[in-house]
């Protein structure tokens, strides 16, 4: 059982993500503070796949906005490859919990906009959007409207938006929390799909444990907030490449879910008792 | 309801409604016409007035008038409005400063101010204008400000995810969104510049349906006032089809409230 709070990951300027003692406080709108998240550090090597897991509310989506560089922390550092962040977190892209998309354009000039920013010829943006949406298996459905497509839909061409860009880091805040179960699978396996084929360091943001196993390279443990910290650090030795479904009849993956689950098990119900939910 | 069968229940109404007033004020009932023709005049004299109108040709110089001055009215109103509108969303400090003042300005009844713009602007079109953007201005505003500030904090920290500067935000993101507030108001901004002009010409003018309709009035000429009344009911259907084809047209992106999906 590796039950250590420091797997010795791939520490050192080399990490794609850094953080080291990250303090993040809210002021809030009565006076006062909150204490989101304490003392946390961790590293995400390139092309390393981290689920952080923790109870609701435990400031798991706090850590990654400050990662994304949507706004500073209180107090420690944020290391991009070895560069201290300043700003927006430029070789990142986020995929949101929320539709995001933007409502008034469609499927295709969705995904093309994130080439357009960046100064890509509209004509060219809009072939290379093409082909991701084909990518994502919405080859046909550029015309659509968000309103038009499924929430599903909307899942896939927002993370076709986001990976158009070939962002190094892939930060994904519960992107798959508002799908059913079925359609959370279906997307796992897109998701591991596209990884796979350009592995980008991604931190994947959710409460479920079981996704967080079966997608990732690393789960880490986030207690229940305020205050939240780092409390658990586990590596996912299961082989690649993998079907989610079926992954979860592995008995390793049993073996790790329980271990895992002892620690988190814990927390989610300080979660409980404090949220009174 | 079929297409049709509507459409027949609808002239239904209006045949009725006519042949009522018709009968009414011309076919004595127990020796007295209920509504005195001097008063309610009736359908056949206010037709032939219509027709004699678009058949001398007179009309067409009030009608062109009166669409000058609620176009004029809507441009400069809305583009007044989208203006203040988007500078105000983006400095708090000075929509802090003046929101009262807006208030108490948007209260104001405006047909107070018709007096002081014929002074300011004489009685050409210019008085009626500007009391027309009185009315769309505001409406304009309030949208656009509305428009800008409930832009979705998602959608926004997505846009500058994906690399944003803030003129493209403006593009992208505010400037969309903005305009979905304003052409959900389109009917009522439209609806408002006409108001303007007509409320403006009746108070004095020398032009437009507004003044064909207080001349008819001044003579107790019943039927031409009723003429003018018809013709510009039917001028305002016409503009808000008009309007109705630029909306469908300009907010496809929107979900339909009848259709939906999961």
């Amino acid at each position: 059982m590796n039950n250590g709070a420091n797997v010795a990951a791939a520490s050192g300027p080399t990490a794609a993500v850094a953080l080291a003692g990250v303090d993040i406080t809210f002021r809030l709108a009565g006076g006062g503070t909150y204490a989101a998240v304490q003392n946390a550090s961790l590293d995400v090597a390139d092309g390393e796949f981290v689920a952080i897991v923790g109870p609701t509310g435990c400031g798991k989506s706090t850590l990654l906005n400050v990662t994304a560089g949507l706004f500073p922390p209180s107090k420690g550092t944020v290391g991009i490859f070895g560069a201290p962040l300043d700003g927006l977190n430029r070789q990142s892209g986020y995929l949101f919990q929320s539709d995001s998309l933007f409502p008034w354009k469609t499927a295709l000039d969705n995904v093309a906009i994130g080439l357009e920013t960046a100064g890509t010829p509209r004509d060219e943006a809009l072939a290379r959007a093409q082909e991701w949406l084909a990518r994502v298996g919405l080859g046909s459905f550029g015309p659509r409207f968000p309103h038009m497509l499924s929430g599903g839909q909307r899942k896939r061409v927002g993370l076709a938006q986001v990976l158009i860009r070939d962002p190094k880091i892939l930060l994904m805040d519960e992107p798959f929390g508002p799908l059913d179960a079925q359609t959370r699978q279906i997307m796992g396996n897109l998701l591991l799909e596209l990884w796979s084929a350009e592995r980008k360091a991604v931190m994947f943001v959710t409460h479920d444990l079981e996704e967080a196993i079966a997608l990732s390279d690393r789960v880490v443990i986030m207690s229940a907030g305020p205050a939240a910290r780092i409390i658990g650090d586990w590596r996912v030795t299961l082989s690649r490449p993998r079907d989610i479904a079926e992954i979860k009849s592995d008995p390793a993956f049993h073996q790790l879910h329980r271990d895992i689950w002892q620690t988190l098990k814990a927390e989610v119900m300080k979660g409980y008792a404090q949220t009174g939910g | 309801m079929s297409k049709v069968a509507l459409l027949s229940l609808q002239l239904i109404v209006a045949v009725v409604s006519l042949g009522a007033w018709y009968v009414l004020t011309t076919v004595p009932i127990g020796g007295t016409t209920l509504l005195p023709p001097f008063f309610f005049s009736n359908p056949v004299d206010v037709a032939a007035r219509v027709v004699k109108w678009f058949a001398d040709g007179t009309i067409w110089k009030h009608l062109w008038i009166t669409l000058i001055e609620a176009m004029l009215a809507f441009v400069i109103g809305s583009v007044g409005g989208v203006l203040v509108g988007f500078w105000f969303a983006q400095q708090p400090r000075v929509a802090a400063v003046f929101d009262p003042y807006v208030k108490m300005i948007n209260a104001l009844p405006r047909v107070v101010l018709a007096p002081i713009f014929t002074l300011w602007f004489g009685l050409g079109i210019w008085s009626k204008v500007a009391l027309g953007v009185t009315l769309v201005f505001f409406i304009v505003f309030f949208n656009v400000y509305q428009g800008v500030k409930e832009v979705s904090p998602t959608v926004l920290a997505n846009a500058r995810m994906l690399g944003m500067n803030d003129r493209q935000l403006m593009r992208h993101v505010y400037w969309p969104s903005a305009l979905s507030w304003m052409f959900s108001s389109l009917h009522t901004s439209v609806g408002f510049a006409v108001v303007g002009a007509v409320v403006g010409e009746y108070l004095g003018s020398a032009a437009g349906l507004g003044y064909l309709i207080q001349q008819a009035e001044g003579v107790f000429d019943v039927a031409g006032v009723f003429a003018g009344m018809f013709v510009l009911a039917a001028f305002v259907i016409a503009i808000d089809w008009v309007v109705t084809l630029v909306e469908n047209r300009l907010l496809v992106w929107r979900p339909v409230a009848a259709e939906t999906r999961t």
